[in-house]
């Protein structure tokens, strides 16, 4: 590699660290001041970037271009920060208080609706935007062509981060923005105007991610991906440098940059893994990140209950018995395709009641289960597919493998809490997503394994029912027991009082760390479950809105439950399929419906017939 | 309210609420037996959301084909019916689409998808259902070749054929180093294959300097644009489409790596491709596209003035490829004389078939169509991307050979 090939690669990857980094930055801002990981943040971006190729080319030809590029860039920016009011105003404010868990469902409930809206304003092609005036050349650079925009974002990046420096040293607003990160409460105490304060900051958040995306447009077209594309990347950015600290996102922004501009050169079919793995790597050393604060374990999750798990009454139990009857009965009165949706039901009730038993029963938030789903469907996919292995042994390998790489990441992150744990599950299942994404060779890629169909003796889709029903019937089960088994009670322990759990000789990072096994081999059991009834697998499985659909099957049915998920799986996923054929737009039902159900009833469908049913038995 | 109301209230409730389920969903299970006057039913999958610049143009033109034979009597006397679906762009999704086409609403023949790895996908679900699948774009060799079944068949020609057709015109120049970019799944990895085994034969001593493969829409374009240009390479084979190849093509333009080298390019000189560059589209490329306003020939004129009375709007490709898949079905069951699925297959093999290009042939070897391709080279005119000097390219004399199908195709 010669010197001058090697200073281009280098400012190559300063010029896409600048862009992280004013992506990115925004996102650790509000986690700084609200405590909201917000979605949105690459919704924003994406917005920014319509908004500027909309405005720009107009105010180009009216103006003229030099202003009119520039303005319009400003402007996108502007306008999207207003949306950042909006949506601060309107959802924000009312979910403060929730569990984090139900904040991240809410913003990606944002994340769905403005997808479907941006295909209805501008369409659903990719626009290209103008290039800037003045910096449409390139300038030499040891004898190699350097593009004069990018070296204009090598100089924005630092720009903007000496520009937050100033406004947090020399603002009013700056100082309260810090104490506010510092420490939320006491400024509330001190009587500085909240409301105020969050609105402000959701502006400045939005409006830098709107300028990122408007900063995008003569690099790339604007596409309906740039959201989830970016917002995968900020996370890495922000959860490396230390959520809420902006000179951190900047670190990490260069460290992620120039892994990608030398990565393509080494590994240029790795570049995504590489991000990821650098990630792991950091968040071993160091759990919050480069520059951030330790997170402070809060004295209990914020999934405490004061609700006791009873037994079931007999009229329950009799209950429960004739609905499995009935559906056991499905085979005789409908025909395939609704045995196939039955089958996925059932894969997906034992998909959300594993993420229960760590939500529900453990406390522990993980916002990355669709990594275990998604390992044990392609260790299931990959003995199938490669090796010829008879189904039910590649049935049996899937929660095996899933067991243990949840065992393996479980290691590393049961000993923390809240939303650093959250982010690092996500982490994880991010890892896992680019390496199933990357590893061609194996895994396939992008075109997933095709041809795991099960063996002639289940081939039948009645046997695989009745397969499926035993398997995952018997596994949610057994989750149940665990509910009212001594380990059961161990969790819960560790779930509303871990101080006082330790202290009578509970081990209960120990505890959630076997929780974390045992749902990772429940998910795996159904991933293993669902690549055989679709006969093929792609790397969708593991990716963030597979993890979100099993949030909000759990959520929907109630986390604290016994059985509820399972309705909640059952409720989605018909829903979902009377609604993708009829209408075009079921991300916007989706994201709003997931909105409601955060405002309106977190506590669940089964937690809110509970509450009908049975209210003297449950009430303390 | 006392206990036992409500037990027996619950108790009720459930079991009434299940036994209404199973009523509606055996409700919905109920068949009625197929008549000679009942519509042709047509599963159609597309990734309408992700790729609409090709597949929006692409439903009108088959929408237009439906449309017409309609009007004219149907075919058989059956009216032609498409059920429509969009196929996520994902294998997965794909794969449960066409089954929800299959078993719920009963087709009688699959049509549609876009990418290689989902049309791969259907293909193997195809083929262990014993339904009829017609990939529309789908380029990927492994669709007809290793991975071909008896059930799939494919209209555009392969990548194979088309960088055969790419190669053909730099064979002349001698271009002897090559770098080669292409999005990493299964359509850019069997076109950079095929182009590294034709390159070789048409210019024994070339080499491969320069090998990117990003990711289907997650290029970091500066970095690999400054990687190709680094190796030195006399001519660059690009696979790239869509909003990587616009992202690749501004990228290569301001650092020069397109000044003074050759440059073949897959499917660039498509109008769905070549609108979104406008007047940056690159000047000098060797492409396969289509040149819709320049192509001759009664049968065109008359479907390009359809369209365009139809729709206000010039054809893409996808919209004759869309029109030409309607008339291959309708020829299909017209020989046929019906809809089964095994008759259908047996007449695919080998059928001839009217297109508004001139008569092609579903070759019965490999089920492979003999629909080409316009070579030609890119030019600005009017602030637009054009293609200039351009020829067809017929599809059958770029084909695979006997042996190599025999050698290659699952019997």
């Amino acid at each position: 590699m010669d010197f001058a090939f090697f200073i281009l690669q280098f400012l190559n990857g300063l010029a896409s660290a600048s862009s992280l980094f004013i992506a990115a930055c925004g996102l650790s801002i509000i986690f700084g001041v609200t405590r909201i990981v917000n979605f949105a943040h690459g919704s924003f971006y994406m917005l920014g970037a319509y908004f500027a190729v909309t405005l720009a080319p107009r105010l180009m030809e009216s103006i003229n271009p030099f202003l009119g590029f520039w303005g319009g860039i400003l402007a996108a920016a502007m306008i999207v920060g207003l949306l950042g009011v909006l949506m601060e105003m309107l959802l924000l404010r009312r979910i403060y208080h929730v569990p984090e868990l139900f904040q991240l469902l809410a913003t990606f409930g944002v994340v769905l609706i403005v997808q479907d809206l941006v295909v209805l304003i501008w369409g659903p092609e990719d626009i290209l935007g103008p290039r800037a005036p003045g910096l449409k050349g390139a300038v030499n650079i040891l004898d190699q062509r350097f593009p004069e925009y990018e070296l204009f974002l090598v100089a924005a990046g630092p720009l903007i981060l000496g520009a937050i420096w100033l406004l947090f040293r020399k603002t009013r607003f700056g100082v309260l923005v810090r104490a506010a990160t510092e420490d939320r409460e006491m400024t509330d105490a001190l009587g500085i105007n909240q409301k105020l304060l969050f609105t402000g900051v959701l502006f400045l958040g939005a409006s830098l991610a709107g300028l990122a995306g408007a900063l995008q447009i003569p690099k790339e077209p604007a596409n309906g991906f740039m959201d989830i594309n970016m917002i995968a990347e900020a996370f890495v950015v922000t959860v490396i440098g230390g959520m809420g600290s902006v000179p951190g996102a900047f670190l990490a922004a260069l460290l992620i940059g120039e892994l990608q501009a030398f990565g393509i050169l080494l590994f240029a079919k790795s570049t995504l893994v590489l991000a990821f793995l650098a990630m792991a790597v950091v968040l071993i050393l160091r759990p919050q990140g480069l520059l951030g604060k330790p997170a402070v374990n809060t004295e209990h999750s914020e999934f405490a209950s004061s609700i006791p798990l009873r037994p079931w009454p007999r009229w329950l139990v009799l209950a429960w018995l004739g609905a499995i009857v009935v559906f056991a009965c499905l085979p005789f009165v409908v025909d395939s395709f609704t045995l196939k949706l039955a089958i996925e039901v059932m894969v997906f009730a034992l998909f959300a009641m594993s993420l229960n038993l760590l939500i529900g029963l453990g406390g522990v938030i993980s916002f990355g289960h669709a990594a275990w789903f998604g390992v044990g469907a392609y260790a299931a996919g990959l003995l199938a597919v490669h090796s010829h292995s008879p189904m039910l042994l590649a049935l049996a390998a899937a929660p095996l493998a899933a067991g243990v790489a949840a065992a393996l990441v479980g290691a590393f992150i049961a000993r923390l809490s809240g939303v650093y744990l959250a982010m690092l599950t996500l982490a994880a299942a991010q890892l896992i997503y680019a390496i199933a994404f990357q590893w061609t060779g194996l895994t396939g890629g992008d075109d997933g394994l095709v041809g795991a169909w099960p063996d002639a003796w289940a081939k039948s889709r009645v046997v695989y029912f009745y397969l499926t029903l035993a398997l995952a019937g018997g596994a949610v089960f057994a989750l149940r027991h665990i509910a009212y088994a001594p380990f059961g009670y161990v969790l819960r322990a560790g779930r509303d009082g871990p101080a006082r759990a330790e202290a009578i000789g509970i081990n209960v990072a120990a505890a959630r760390w076997v929780a974390f096994t045992i749902a990772g081999m429940a998910a795996g059991l159904a991933g293993g479950l669902y690549t055989f009834s679709k006969g093929s697998i792609d790397p969708t499985v593991l990716s963030i809105p597979t993890s979100v659909d099993v949030l909000a099957m759990t959520l929907l049915g109630g986390v604290h439950t016994v059985l509820g998920p399972v309705f909640g799986a059952a409720a989605l996923h018909l829903l979902q399929d009377f609604a993708m054929p009829i209408t075009d737009h079921w991300r916007l039902i989706l994201g709003g419906g997931i909105i409601a159900m955060v405002l309106a009833f977190p506590e669940g469908l089964v937690g809110k017939l509970r509450s009908w049913f049975m209210p003297a038995e449950e009430t303390p | 309210m006392s206990k036992f109301l409500s037990r027996r209230r619950a108790i009720l409730g459930i079991f009434s609420m299940s036994a209404a389920v199973c009523a509606v969903l055996a409700g919905g299970s109920m068949i009625s037996s197929v008549s000679a006057a009942d519509p042709i039913k047509i599963g159609e999958l597309n990734s309408y959301g992700r790729f609409a610049a090709f597949t929006q143009p692409y439903r009108n033109g088959w929408q237009l084909a439906v449309d017409e034979i309609n009007a004219a009597g149907g075919v058989n006397g059956r009216m032609l019916e498409v059920i429509s679906r969009d196929d996520g762009a994902k294998p997965g999704d794909a794969v449960r689409v066409a089954e929800e086409l299959v078993s719920r609403e009963k087709v009688d023949v699959l049509f549609g998808t876009f990418l290689s790895n989902v049309g791969l996908a259907v293909s193997d679900y195809a083929a262990q259902n014993k339904a009829l699948f017609l990939a529309a774009e789908p380029l990927s060799d492994a669709i007809t070749m290793a991975k071909g079944n008896r059930y799939t068949f494919r209209m555009r020609p392969n990548t194979y054929m088309q960088t055969k057709m790419l190669v053909e015109q730099a064979k002349t120049l001698g271009v002897k180093r090559w770098a080669i970019v292409a999005p990493n799944y299964a359509y850019g990895q069997s076109a950079a294959e095929n182009f590294k085994r034709l390159i070789k034969e048409a210019i024994p001593d070339a080499e491969i300097v320069a090998e990117q493969y990003p990711a289907l829409g997650k290029i970091d374009a500066g970095a690999t644009v400054s990687a190709l240009a680094q190796a030195k390479p006399d001519g660059v084979f690009n696979v790239l489409f869509g909003g990587d190849l616009a992202k690749f093509v501004r990228e290569g333009n301001v650092r020069g790596l397109f000044e003074k080298r050759t440059v073949l390019s897959l499917l660039t000189g498509e109008p769905e491709w070549l609108s979104l560059l406008k007047d940056e589209a690159p000047k000098g490329w060797i492409v396969t596209g289509y040149p819709v306003n320049q192509v001759e020939g009664d049968g065109h004129k008359m479907f390009a003035d359809a369209y365009k009375a139809k729709f206000n709007d010039t054809p893409r490709l996808g919209s004759l490829l869309g029109y030409v898949m309607i008339q291959s079905i309708k020829a299909a069951v017209e020989k046929a004389g019906g809809t089964d699925t095994e008759k259908m297959v047996d007449a695919l093999k080998g059928l001839e078939f009217d297109t508004p290009i001139g008569m092609m042939t579903m070759r019965g070897d490999d089920h492979q169509a003999t629909m080409g391709a316009w070579i030609g080279k890119i030019d600005v005119k009017d602030g637009k991307g054009v293609m200039t000097d351009w020829a067809y390219a017929d599809g059958k004399d770029y084909m695979f050979s006997a042996e190599e199908v025999m050698k290659t195709r699952p019997q």
